[in-house]
């Protein structure tokens, strides 16, 4: 680990001005961590947020529920208002990471977690994200993790966060406040930037940007949803591949509300509109499911190590939609 | 507001009691524990949060110490492996792995004890599978894992 100084700040303003002067954010450390002890990063200061106050789920007159950043993974995951009207997020979070990490980790935290990439990781190899123009390992070398949606001849890079999947299937919106104080809405959707040439800028915030809370609105949390994530090991893995699916049904039982996003298979969460189309307006039956679960891998460019991750994603968005539909 | 530093000297409260020590900022809290306070019990295994030999718990919470700042870890409870015990009489956990021989070369058993005392105060140890489930975060290269099942169960079963 490189020298660096610590300082904590007490609110947003100040946290900015930090930033603005190089300084980089920590909060739960858990990723942030792994990153110094590796030394694929090396920032001349830490601005720790915690005492910014922004933890705790409410929910807010109009019924959307608000989550702060601070909230910890394991906190969000046993909420009873993310468990009952938002099970895809609670299923998320606790298919995430370790029980102890659960504890330490932040949403926040979640939504800027960086690629596990194996060159990304390791500071002797060149890498696009980490080191611009150094080159691609990942295209010709070990890429069984990487994506095969959303890459470029750049970066291929997966981003690995289990929540931001099921906030995609939410329609869930991102709050950020700028270095000068005003504050924005982003959807989780357009949160996170495909690599093209630029794989270094991973997400649409700014410097002195901090993000205060995620919002998950009213509409979503009348639908029904639910996470399957695949992995090499039964817990304690990142996904391999996972699908994050919303539904709600009209009186007829015909899908009037459906949202399908993936992970571990993308550069950024990845929304299956196709998949949706194919299934909106009809009722689910297995063949109907399947058939349009096949689109999932639409547009899907693999490598020698992670073709089939293509069959994977179609299966495992079959599997979730039928287990939410009572089909499986 | 405190002005960014690089070196630090931070009151550590663990198992109940005390600390002053001085830290560098990059100082871990595993690194503290057991360089600066000598409480080698809480294992260095990883150092990047992967196999659980740091766990320790801060405000009654399993985490893992080797992720954490120390300079982060001021003002809050930390219980490590030698908190446990009161005297000569193992805690619950603790006896219960011995009972089951739920370790082999031992080195990642501190923080078995540690995690499944966190899981057993969370109420998550209904049953082996949720145990296995709640136990995830803690390897154990020896292969233990169905006496560490075992132990947790009949410590669970015990303080129930």
């Amino acid at each position: 680990m490189q020298p660096f100084t610590y300082v904590p700040v007490a609110d947003a303003a100040g946290a900015a001005a930090r930033a603005l002067a190089g300084a980089q954010f920590i909060a739960g450390g858990t990723d942030m961590l792994q990153l110094l002890q590796e030394n694929v990063v090396q920032p001349q200061e830490l601005a720790d947020l915690n005492g910014l106050g922004l933890a705790g789920i409410t929910e807010e007159g109009d019924g959307a529920l608000r989550l702060g950043a601070l909230t910890r993974l394991q906190e969000a995951a046993d909420h009873p208002l993310l468990r009952e009207r938002c099970a895809v997020a609670a299923e998320a979070l606790a298919a995430s990471a370790s029980p102890m990490v659960r504890h330490m980790a932040t949403l926040g935290g979640n939504l800027l977690q960086r690629t596990r990439c194996l060159y990304f990781r390791d500071v002797s190899t060149p890498c696009n994200k980490r080191q611009p123009g150094s080159g691609c390992s990942a295209l010709e070398g070990e890429n069984r993790h990487n994506a095969i949606l959303g890459g470029s001849e750049h970066c291929i890079a997966v981003q690995p966060s289990d929540l931001p999947v099921a906030l995609v299937a939410l329609d869930a919106e991102v709050l950020i406040q700028g270095a000068g104080g005003a504050e924005r809405w982003v959807p989780v959707e357009g949160f996170h930037r495909l690599p093209g040439d630029t794989p270094e800028i991973e997400t649409v915030m700014q410097d002195g940007d901090i993000i205060l809370a995620i919002r998950i609105p009213a509409h979503a949390t009348r639908c029904r949803s639910h996470y399957v994530k695949v992995r090499d090991r039964a817990s304690f893995a990142w996904a391999l591949c996972s699908a994050a699916v919303a539904l709600r049904l009209d009186g007829e039982g015909r899908v009037a509300e459906l949202r399908v996003a993936a992970g571990g298979v993308a550069t950024k969460p990845w929304r299956l509109i196709r998949v949706e189309q194919e299934l909106l307006g009809h009722r689910l039956d297995r063949d109907r499911v399947r058939l349009a679960a096949v689109w999932a891998s639409e547009g899907a460019v693999t490598r020698s190590g992670n073709a089939y991750k293509a069959p994977l994603l179609q299966h495992t968005v079959e599997r979730a939609i039928l287990e939410l539909g009572g089909l499986a | 507001m405190p002005e960014p530093s690089q070196n630090f000297s931070l009151t550590l409260r663990v198992n109940g009691a005390e600390h002053r020590v001085a830290v560098d900022a990059r100082t871990t809290l595993l690194d503290a524990l057991r360089d600066r306070l000598h409480l080698t019990g809480t294992k260095k295994g990883c150092a990047l949060g992967q196999c659980g030999a740091c766990t320790v718990l801060l405000d009654g919470r399993r985490v893992v110490s080797c992720l954490m700042l120390a300079v982060m870890a001021e003002g809050r409870q930390v219980t490590t492996i030698e908190g446990l015990a009161r005297g000569d009489d193992l805690h619950p956990v603790q006896a219960a792995f011995v009972e089951h021989d739920a370790f082999q070369c031992g080195y990642c058993t501190p923080g078995q004890i540690m995690s499944a005392v966190g899981a057993i105060s969370e109420g998550r140890t209904g049953s082996d599978d949720e145990i296995r489930e709640q136990m995830s975060g803690n390897l154990c290269r020896c292969g233990a894992y169905t006496n560490i099942v075992a132990a947790v169960r009949d410590a669970a079963a015990r303080e129930g």
